[in-house]
């Protein structure tokens, strides 16, 4: 039955109910377990966030406290894995990525292919990203665009409770390796989840708002600015479809370009950088695809080809806004009327 | 007449507490009958058309497309054309100042179904209504308690009214196993031990209400009577392509044209009800559940049980509704009913006439199950 | 004549000593060959041979099971045929073809096959390491009594990947054993420029693991020391590191003009102290074995190579279409 918990709620919940699930699943990373130095602390912390809180008592054997050793233990995710375990490891920040990429799209990711389809890696990265909480360049970036890039990933971006569970429990039972982003502003956003397991087919996009009149793509954070701008623009008489890919790798080109078919419109919003980015790339995917049906220019709206800045100030210029969004969509949606 | 009609917004399920409002359908000056289509008005959970209450003439829409109206609040005002504007216009102004709204505080408590244990297993209902004689609403195949939203709140005015989930479906325990129609109406009986019913007045939908059949047979003394909806159980015949569709859909892609064969109006198919499906469906055990019951009881999309006949035998007082568009189970299946049975054809009404045109089947329910 | 030699007091017997011989005639053949066909130009990339190193691996997977784990490296055909990969898969897989070993997508370098418990050859100096601290967490986790082996050159112990495993393995306490095989050169770099002490074995104290040189060119030697540690991490005794000192006898890559060597360094140990040489004169001499026996082997060894070859020469390439399979599982 359904009830109402938070974001960061959903994804312990849906750990546990999958440790208890399948002995196979495993948990480790810096701090998930411990956090407090001693052995009498251990779930003190339950993450940098608490996200793990209450995993340890419960699976003490399944739920491990790492070394600051990205390489080894993500490298040792994909050897588990490869051996038969389902491990889900928790790399803290997604920005450290660049300590331990090596063991992801190197090995990880091309298991598979370099062994002519004779393996399977299923291991779990859930990562924090994303700008909004004051810290800085090393700690806000918004990186899935990279791991999109590589096949053999898939990369999953949930925006609500209801798909972070749905979807973290999909990528524990799925047998590709999957980088799971969570935006670390989200974990407090409550939302409707039900108490059972469930799961979310990847590349299914959710159609957040239905309209007609301009297609908004977004995605994880940026998917409630979009709603929101859609909410302002509804009352101005414009009807915006919000669509939300959910992972970025599979992505549902299907949902997007028949929205985009409908509406001749399109404004992408991504918080990732406009350089290669999700925005650039389903920009490029419409433009390729649906070109006869645009009546208007493309519009993204991401953030500055800047690193995240520190400042409040400069960090809230920074982050795409409702407005910015609504702005993007007036722009292209007045046009006809004219 | 010379009476004025307030219509305010719906109450349909506990936790709705505001609804917006689509699309008009009806214009002011139009000629009312009860029943007819006034206005689309979508909740957070569902869409729905809200049906008038009275007959008469619309006098006012006090209300834009888009706006969202508190549950109670007034949307439109029905009236005798004879009424003097400036009446209406007093009533209007009458109706706001003396308006409370419901309490915010007071929804959380009663907002969610509640669970029993029967038989081993959870089972998830709402309960409506504070006296007279108890009724129970089974929801067919894939459905649940929700399908009952605009059942509820009808019945509950003059009795204790149940919707339950039945095992395998909505927030009750998944595991359903054995899957036969026997576990199905022992459940149903258990249902009724564990509340200290001794009879009820049994509403079922499609399945539904060949599981109250069931229960009827397993223990006549329990049913009061017997309302059944596009029922299973009358014929052999049936849509198999719904059955095995529904079980085997995976996504919008393809339920959404199963779920278009449950009304007559495919429109009434909104993106939230086929999210609303999906999410079940994609509930750990819930495949399995479904693809045990559409074995047990409807194997190679035919239907396993025909009761109709024995149970015609009891005598339990009978009502057979059936929407004349049915494209699940044949509407001429309607004409097996009892002998004593009375049957309605509810007309402009698929698989699902009490989501589809619920004031009339709210009529006929009420009728029946006042005597009359 | 003895049916067995002793090895720190321990038996082993004719058989297995022939056993282990074939396995180091197999790699040196299979690579001696490498070198020739290499040559020709028909074999597609670049390879990296093994020859001079055979020891080591036949030396430690003698002490493993089939359900135990190795992770390779780029330098990876010897551990590959030494845990019981296909020698014609192999083959055909450095070919190109489409019966090869990872039908053809992998190559020489990524020469894989779980279903022995080989993790990869693995083109990322260093990459070996991180992954048999994942399967050590398996056999933890799963109360199995496996053990995983990482081989490194010398040049990936000095990599981040190797020294944080070493730690994690120490900390998590996992059934598993680094094992550096020191062939003089990380590429064309001699340790005298990258390697700052001189034993990399001597890191293991720093992680309060246990830490041995061995010498990489005696089988015996190398058997010994795997066994022991092996036989420590499979009894819940925790990793160890074991450093063997060796020569490889072709350049880092064929093709590597090998400016960087010794005038005669190759010529002088293939012949003083080869493994091949130094395993026969031990088996002879003590009279276990006969040296027509080993000939046999011989015999049959390249007999299998030239096979391989043949086939491999002759195999079917991959399909176009195969490009796009077997990136994910599902997707």
């Amino acid at each position: 039955m359904a009830r109402t918990i938070s974001y960061q709620q959903a994804i312990n919940e849906a750990l546990a109910q999958e440790m208890r699930r399948d002995p196979a699943v495993v948990v480790f990373g810096e701090d998930v377990a411990g956090g407090m130095g001693t052995e009498q602390d251990k779930d003190a912390w339950g993450g940098v966030l608490g996200v793990t809180k209450g995993l340890w008592p419960e699976f003490p054997d399944r739920v491990l406290d790492t070394p600051i050793s990205e390489s080894a233990y993500i490298g040792a995710a994909a050897g588990a894995a490869s051996a038969g375990l389902r491990p889900v490891a928790e790399l803290m920040f997604v920005d450290f990525m660049g300590v331990c990429f090596d063991q992801i799209f190197n090995q990880a990711a091309k298991f598979k292919y370099m062994f002519g389809g004779k393996a399977k890696t299923p291991m779990v990265i859930r990562t924090m990203y994303g700008a909004g909480i004051r810290a800085a360049s090393q700690h806000s970036q918004t990186l899935y665009p990279l791991f999109t890039h590589i096949p053999g990933l898939k990369v999953v971006v949930p925006a609500t409770p209801y798909d972070a569970k749905g979807l973290l429990i999909q990528a524990i039972r799925d047998d590709d390796p999957v980088i799971f982003f969570e935006h670390k502003v989200l974990y407090t956003l409550q939302g409707e989840v039900p108490e059972e397991a469930y799961t979310i087919p990847f590349g299914e996009a959710e159609i957040v708002r239905e309209g007609d009149d301009v297609t908004i793509v977004a995605l994880g954070r940026m998917v409630h600015m979009a709603a929101q701008a859609a909410d302002t623009l509804a009352a101005e008489g414009v009807g915006c479809e919000v669509i939300d890919p959910r992972t970025t790798s599979p992505l549902d080109e299907e949902t997007i370009l028949e929205s985009v078919e409908r509406t001749g419109r399109l404004v992408v919003v991504d918080e990732s950088g406009p350089r290669c980015g999700m925005a650039a790339d389903i920009a490029s995917l419409v433009a390729t695809r649906a070109f006869g049906a645009l009546r208007a220019p493309i519009r993204t709206v991401t953030p500055p080809h800047t690193p995240v800045p520190f400042s409040p100030v400069l960090e809230d210029a920074y982050v795409p806004g409702a407005a910015r969004v609504a702005e993007a969509v007036r722009s292209i949606a007045v046009k006809e009327s004219v | 007449m010379t009476e004025i009609h307030p219509v305010g917004m719906p109450k349909w399920g506990l936790s709705m507490t505001k609804g917006q409002i689509i699309d008009w359908i009806a214009e002011v000056g139009d000629e009312i009958a009860a029943g007819d289509d006034l206005v689309e008005i979508e909740t957070e959970k569902i869409n729905g058309v809200l049906e008038s209450p009275v007959g008469g003439v619309l006098r006012r829409r006090l209300v834009e497309k888009g706006s969202w109206v508190p549950v109670s609040g007034l949307v439109a005002v029905i009236a005798d054309p004879s009424v003097p504007e400036e009446e209406i216009d007093r009533f209007v102004e009458e109706y706001r100042a003396s308006w409370v709204p419901e309490e915010e505080g007071e929804e959380p408590a009663e907002a969610g179904p509640e669970t029993v244990e029967v038989g081993g297993r959870t089972i998830s209902y709402v309960r409506q209504g504070e006296s007279g004689d108890a009724v129970v609403l089974l929801h067919g195949f894939g459905g649940d308690l929700g399908n009952w939203l605009f059942t509820m709140p009808a019945l509950a005015e003059r009795h204790r009214v149940y919707a339950l989930d039945l095992p395998g479906h909505g927030g009750s325990d998944k595991s359903v196993e054995p899957g036969d129609l026997n576990s199905l109406a022992r459940t149903l009986l258990g249902f009724l031990a564990v509340h200290g019913i001794d009879r009820a007045h049994l509403v079922g939908h499609s399945m539904g209400g060949l599981v109250a059949m069931a229960a009827a047979l397993r223990d006549p003394r329990c049913v009061a009577s017997l309302a059944l909806i596009a029922t299973a159980g009358f014929g052999t015949e049936m849509n198999a392509a719904y059955i095995d569709g529904f079980v085997r859909a995976t996504g919008r892609r393809d339920l959404t044209p199963v779920l278009r064969l449950l009304f007559a109006d495919p429109d009434a198919v909104t993106r939230r009800l086929v999210d609303d499906v999906l999410k079940y469906k994609r509930l750990d055990g819930v495949d399995a559940a479904l693809r045990l019951l559409a074995g047990e009881l409807f194997p190679g999309g035919a239907q396993r049980h025909v009761p109709v006949d024995e149970v015609a035998r009891l005598e339990i007082p009978t009502l057979v509704l059936w929407g004349d568009r049915d494209q699940i189970i044949p509407p001429s299946h309607a004409s097996r009913a009892p002998a004593h049975a009375r049957i309605d054809l509810i007309e402009g009404a698929g698989h699902s006439p009490h989501i589809e045109k619920p004031a009339d089947v709210n009529r006929l329910l009420a009728s029946f199950l006042a005597g009359e | 004549m003895r049916t067995d030699l002793h090895v720190s007091g321990r038996a082993l017997a004719k058989e297995d000593l022939l056993r282990h011989y074939r396995v180091m005639r197999t790699i040196r053949e299979f690579e001696e060959r490498l070198h020739l066909e290499f040559a020709t130009g028909e074999i597609p990339g670049f390879v990296h041979l093994y020859a001079g190193e055979e020891a080591i691996a036949a030396g430690f997977c003698a002490n493993l099971r089939d359900d135990d784990y190795i992770a390779s490296t780029h330098r990876g055909h010897g551990h590959a045929i030494a845990k019981g990969c296909d020698v014609k898969g192999m083959m055909a897989e450095i070919y190109g073809k489409a019966t090869g070993i990872c039908h053809g997508k992998g190559g020489s370098m990524h020469i894989a096959d779980l279903a022995v418990g080989m993790l990869g050859a693995n083109g990322i100096v260093g990459g070996g390491p991180p992954l048999v601290c994942g399967v050590g967490l398996k056999a933890r986790v799963t109360g199995t009594d496996q053990v995983a082996v990482s081989f490194t050159g010398d040049g990936g112990s000095n990599q981040g990947t190797f020294l944080e495993s070493l730690n994690l393995a120490a900390v998590w306490r996992l059934p598993v054993v680094f094992v550096v095989e020191n062939n003089g050169y990380a590429e064309s770099t001699a340790p005298r420029f990258h390697q700052s002490g001189i034993d990399v074995a001597k890191r293991a104290d720093g992680f309060g693991l246990p830490g041995v040189v061995v010498d990489g060119h005696d089988f015996f030697a190398v058997y010994e020391a795997a066994r022991e540690a092996i036989e420590r991490a499979r009894a819940g005794g925790g990793p160890s590191l074991i450093e063997c000192k060796v020569l490889r006898y072709y350049g880092h890559f064929e093709g590597d003009q090998q400016s960087y060597r010794e005038p005669g360094e190759v010529e002088n140990a293939r012949a003083t102290k080869d493994c091949l040489l130094l395993f026969e004169r031990s088996t002879v001499n003590a009279g276990i074995v006969g040296e027509d026996e080993l000939r046999a082997i011989d015999k049959q060894v390249l007999a299998l190579i030239d096979e391989a070859v043949a086939e491999a020469k002759q195999a079917p390439d991959p399909v176009p279409a195969d490009l796009l399979t077997d990136v994910y599982v599902s997707y």
